[in-house]
C-alpha cells in the first residue's frame, strides 16, 4: 500500500539538505562543543554554524538565539522567567488559541495568583487584535500571541499587537513555531521580544528548538549547570539535531518563495475539490489570513475519530486537530474557543501538506476520503454522532 | 475489504490473538483498545483497562506489524459497569461486572464502533469456541477446560457470535504463552489479571469510595452503618458490619461465637439486616432469576440443562421453567441436587455438553 502524509502540521519529514548536515555527526564526527580540543572546535563550529542559519532565518542575530530541545521549552521558558523576575503575582494576557505549552504554564501562573486575561478569537479563528491590546493593563507583565495557529492555520496579528505592547513596556511571547519555513518570519517587522521556532515543523529534526530573545531582553537561565547557550540554558548540545535544524532553516530560506507557492498549490487543488467530492463539508477560516498548507474541514454527520482511523487504514495520515498524548482524541479546544459547538469540533480533520507531498497524492486523497465519507453515512446512524 | 478488529487490552491472550491474525493477513487486521477506567496514580499493570496495559498493546501492534488505535470509552463503562457494580452492592448483591463488561462493552459497544471504522468482525481473547450449528453459530466451552471463559459470554446474540472471532478457544493457555515466547512478544512473561480490573484496592473500600465522592449517582445509603445479624427466624444475634460488606456464602468475619461455624445466607438492605445460619441451611433446592436469555430462538415449556451458578463452579443438572414474562424474563430452575452459594447478583449459565443456551441473573434461591 502506498502511504501519504498529509499530517505536516503535526511533524515533517527531513529535508535531504537536513538530513546531510546531520549523518556526519551520527557517524565519523563526535564531539563535546565545550572541549578544548579539536574534537570539542568541530562540535562547536557545527553549532555555531547553525545559530547563524536559524538566526538568518529569522532575520535576527546569532547571539540572541538559544537553542532548546523543544518548542515547548521555550515557550515554557518565557512564562516561568516572567514569574521568576515579578517581585510579586501579575498579570498575563494570552489567547485562548496558544499551544498547550504556553496555555498550561498560564494556567499553572495562575494557581499561583496570577492574573490572566485569555482573549478569545473570532470565528474566524483571528484574535482582534483592539481585543488584545484592550487587555493590556499597567500590571501586564507578558503578553502572548502566536503568529500561526497550528490547527486551523490561521495567521494572527502579531506586528500590531507587539507595536502596542511595545508602547506600553510589555514584553511580549510570539510562539512562531507553525509559521516558520511556511511564511517569512523576521522579527524585526514583527517587533516581539521572544520568538519560539521548532525545527520538526520544517523539515528538520526532532528535538531541536530556538527561543529568540532579543537583544536587552532578559531570560532567567531556568537549566543550570554549564556556560551553554551563554549561560542561559545548561547542558551539552545535541549536535546532530542543531547541525540539522541549521540546514532546514538554511533550505527554507533558500525556498520561502517556491515553498508558499508550491504549498499552496496543493491546498488549493484539495479545496476546489472538495465539495464536489464531499457534500456538505465546509472549509474552516478559508477567507482568514492563514498558512499555506493547512486546510481545516468539518464533514456534517461524520466523527473525525472514525474517520481519521479509515484514513489510516487506507493508507492516509491526517489529524483531527492537536496531537493527543494519550492517543486519544478529545474535541479540540482552539475549534471550541471559535465557538463551534463539541460536535461540530469532534467532526472536523485537518489536512496539513508539506515539501514532499505531490499533486497526485492530494487526488488520491480526495477518492479516498469520498469513500470513506459515504460509508461512514452508510453505517453510522446521524444520532451517535458526537458521542465521544 | 473485510477488516477484522482485535481487541488489544495489552494482556497475553489478546496479544497472541492480535498476533495470530496478523500473520494470517496483517493488511486485514487492526488493533483497538478500549480507555475504560482512569487509573491514573495507580500503577495499573495487569489490570485490562489500565495505562500501561495500553501501552504494552502498542507495542505488540508493532511487533504484529498492525496499526493500532485507543478508543475512549470510559464514560459508557462508568455508566454500564462500574455504576451497576457500585448499585449492586448497594442492594444486597454480588455482582459479576466482567459479564456486564463484556456484554455491554466488549461486543455491543466495540463492534458497533468497530463497524463505523470499517471492521466488520470483532476478535478477543477470550477462551470459547464459536461452531456452527443448525440454527446458526453456537457458542462452546474452551477446549482447555481451566481456562475456560463461556460462562462471562452467556448473553452473546447469535448476531453478535457471528460478527466474533475467538482464536485461542482451540488452544491451551500453555500454547499461548509458548505462541508469545516464539514470537517474542513483549507480554510473553505477564501474569492473569484475575481482580476486578476498575478496582485497586479492595472492593468494600471502592464501593465507599465511590458512593463519598458521586451521592448523586446512587440511592441514598448510610455508608458505614452498622447492619443487624439476625437468625433464619429473626433473632436478633448482634451487631455486624455494614451489609455491603457481606456476600452470601461468606463465612469469615462475621465475628459472632457459635457452637458449629456460621455463614451469610441472605442479605436484606430494606431491613438493614444480614440473616446467618450454619452450614445445611446454605443449600437451596434452586433458584429464581431474572433476564432470562437464550443464545439463540428460545425453547418451548421447560428445558433439561447443566448449570453454573458462578465462574468456577462445577455444574449440576437443572430444570429450567421460564415463567413466561417477556419484559422481566423470570425464570425458575430447580436444581437435581441442592446446592450452596446460590448468590444473588451473580450469572446462572445453562450449558448442554459444551454448548451454551444462554442463561439469567439470580435473584435469590427458591
Amino acid at each position: 500500500m502506498a502511504f501519504a502524509y498529509l499530517d505536516n502540521n503535526a511533524t515533517t519529514p527531513l529535508h535531504p539538505r537536513a538530513r546531510a548536515a546531520m549523518l556526519p555527526w551520527l557517524g565519523e564526527m563526535h564531539g563535546n562543543p565545550s572541549s578544548i580540543h579539536r574534537f570539542g572546535q568541530a562540535a562547536r563550529n557545527a553549532v555555531e554554524e547553525a545559530r547563524e542559519k536559524v538566526a538568518a532565518l529569522l532575520g535576527a542575530r546569532a547571539p540572541e538565539i538559544v537553542f532548546t530541545a523543544s518548542g515547548t521549552e521555550a515557550n515554557n521558558a518565557v512564562l516561568f522567567h516572567t514569574e521568576e523576575k515579578a517581585e510579586r503575582p501579575g498579570h498575563l494576557v494570552v489567547t485562548a488559541l496558544e499551544h498547550p505549552s504556553i496555555r498550561e504554564a498560564a494556567a499553572r501562573l495562575a494557581q499561583r495568583g496570577w492574573e490572566v486575561t485569555r482573549v478569545s478569537p473570532g470565528e474566524d479563528g483571528v484574535v482582534p487584535a483592539a481585543a488584545m491590546i484592550a487587555a493590556l493593563r499597567p500590571d501586564t507583565r507578558l503578553a502572548a500571541l502566536m503568529l500561526a495557529n497550528n490547527e486551523v492555520g490561521t495567521l494572527q496579528p502579531v506586528a500590531e499587537v507587539a507595536a502596542a505592547c511595545r508602547r506600553r513596556g510589555i514584553p511580549i511571547l510570539c510562539d512562531a513555531v507553525q509559521a516558520v519555513g511556511k511564511i517569512p518570519v523576521d522579527v524585526d517587522e514583527l517587533g516581539v521580544d521572544y520568538l519560539t521556532v521548532g525545527a520538526h515543523k520544517f523539515h528538520g529534526p526532532l528535538g531541536a528548538a530556538a527561543l529568540w530573545v532579543r537583544k536587552g531582553v532578559e531570560i532567567t537561565p531556568y537549566l543550570v549547570g554549564g556556560g551553554q547557550e551563554r549561560r542561559r540554558r545548561a547542558g551539552t548540545e545535541n549536535v546532530a539535531a542543531l547541525a540539522g535544524f541549521g540546514e532546514a532553516a538554511a533550505a527554507a530560506a533558500d525556498e520561502l518563495a517556491e515553498r508558499r507557492t508550491f504549498l499552496a498549490g496543493l491546498r488549493d487543488r484539495f479545496e476546489a475539490e472538495l465539495p464536489r467530492r464531499v457534500p456538505g463539508a465546509l472549509l474552516h477560516c478559508a477567507r482568514s489570513p492563514r498558512l499555506p498548507n493547512t486546510s481545516h474541514i468539518a464533514i456534517p454527520d461524520v466523527e473525525g475519530e472514525s474517520l481519521l482511523i479509515r484514513l489510516d487504514v487506507a493508507g492516509f495520515a491526517v489529524s483531527t486537530g492537536s496531537a493527543c498524548s494519550s492517543g486519544t482524541v478529545e474535541p479540540s479546544k482552539t475549534l471550541l474557543a471559535m465557538g463551534l459547538s463539541q460536535e461540530e469540533a469532534l467532526s472536523s480533520l485537518r489536512v496539513s501538506f508539506g515539501m514532499m507531498n505531490r499533486p497526485e497524492e492530494v487526488d488520491r486523497f480526495l477518492d479516498v476520503l469520498a469513500r470513506e465519507v459515504a460509508e461512514l453515512w452508510r453505517v453510522m446512524p446521524h444520532s451517535t454522532v458526537g458521542v465521544a | 475489504m473485510s477488516l477484522t478488529a482485535v481487541a488489544m487490552s495489552g494482556g497475553l491472550d489478546s496479544s497472541v490473538t492480535a498476533w495470530l491474525l496478523a500473520r494470517q493477513a496483517p493488511e486485514a487486521v487492526i488493533g483497538l483498545s478500549m480507555l475504560l477506567w482512569d487509573h491514573s496514580g495507580v500503577e495499573a499493570h495487569g489490570r485490562c483497562c489500565g495505562a500501561l496495559d495500553l501501552g504494552d498493546a502498542r507495542r505488540v501492534a508493532q511487533q504484529a506489524g498492525i496499526p493500532h488505535y485507543t478508543l475512549r470509552m470510559d464514560e459508557e463503562f462508568r455508566q454500564k459497569v462500574v455504576d451497576p457494580f457500585v448499585a449492586d452492592y448497594l442492594a444486597g448483591r454480588t455482582p459479576s461486572p466482567c459479564v456486564r463488561c463484556n456484554t455491554w462493552i466488549k461486543f455491543d459497544l466495540l463492534l458497533e464502533r468497530a463497524r463505523r471504522l470499517g471492521a466488520g468482525r470483532v476478535a478477543t481473547g477470550h477462551y470459547a469456541r464459536i461452531l456452527d450449528g443448525p440454527q446458526g453459530p453456537e457458542l462452546h466451552t474452551a477446549v482447555d477446560a481451566g481456562k475456560d471463559q463461556s460462562y462471562y459470554l452467556f448473553e452473546l446474540t447469535q448476531e453478535q457470535l457471528a460478527a466474533s472471532v475467538f482464536p485461542l478457544g482451540e488452544m491451551s493457555k500453555r500454547q499461548v504463552r509458548e505462541i508469545a515466547r516464539e514470537a517474542g512478544l513483549v507480554v510473553a512473561e505477564k501474569g492473569e489479571s484475575m481482580e476486578v480490573c476498575f478496582v485497586s484496592g479492595g472492593v468494600r473500600e471502592f464501593v465507599e469510595a465511590q458512593v463519598a465522592e458521586h451521592p448523586d449517582r446512587y440511592e441514598e445509603v448510610a455508608l458505614a452503618a452498622p447492619s443487624r445479624l439476625v437468625d433464619t427466624g429473626g433473632r436478633e444475634l448482634g451487631e455486624g458490619q455494614p451489609f455491603y460488606r457481606y456476600t452470601v456464602g461468606q463465612r469469615r468475619g462475621l465475628g459472632l461465637a457459635a457452637k458449629s461455624p456460621l455463614f451469610v445466607l441472605a442479605i436484606e438492605p430494606e431491613e438493614n439486616r444480614v440473616v446467618v445460619g450454619e452450614e445445611p441451611e446454605l443449600l437451596a433446592p434452586g433458584l429464581s432469576g431474572e433476564r432470562l436469555h437464550w443464545i439463540g430462538p428460545a425453547p418451548h415449556g421447560e428445558v433439561e440443562a447443566t448449570v453454573k451458578i458462578r465462574s468456577r463452579h462445577p455444574g449440576v443438572a437443572v430444570r429450567i421453567r421460564p415463567l413466561g414474562d417477556p419484559i422481566e424474563g423470570r425464570v425458575e430452575v430447580d436444581f437435581a441436587e441442592p446446592q450452596r452459594g446460590v448468590t444473588p447478583g451473580q450469572a446462572a449459565v445453562f450449558y448442554r455438553g459444551t454448548r451454551v443456551l444462554g442463561g439469567c441473573w439470580i435473584q435469590g434461591r427458591l
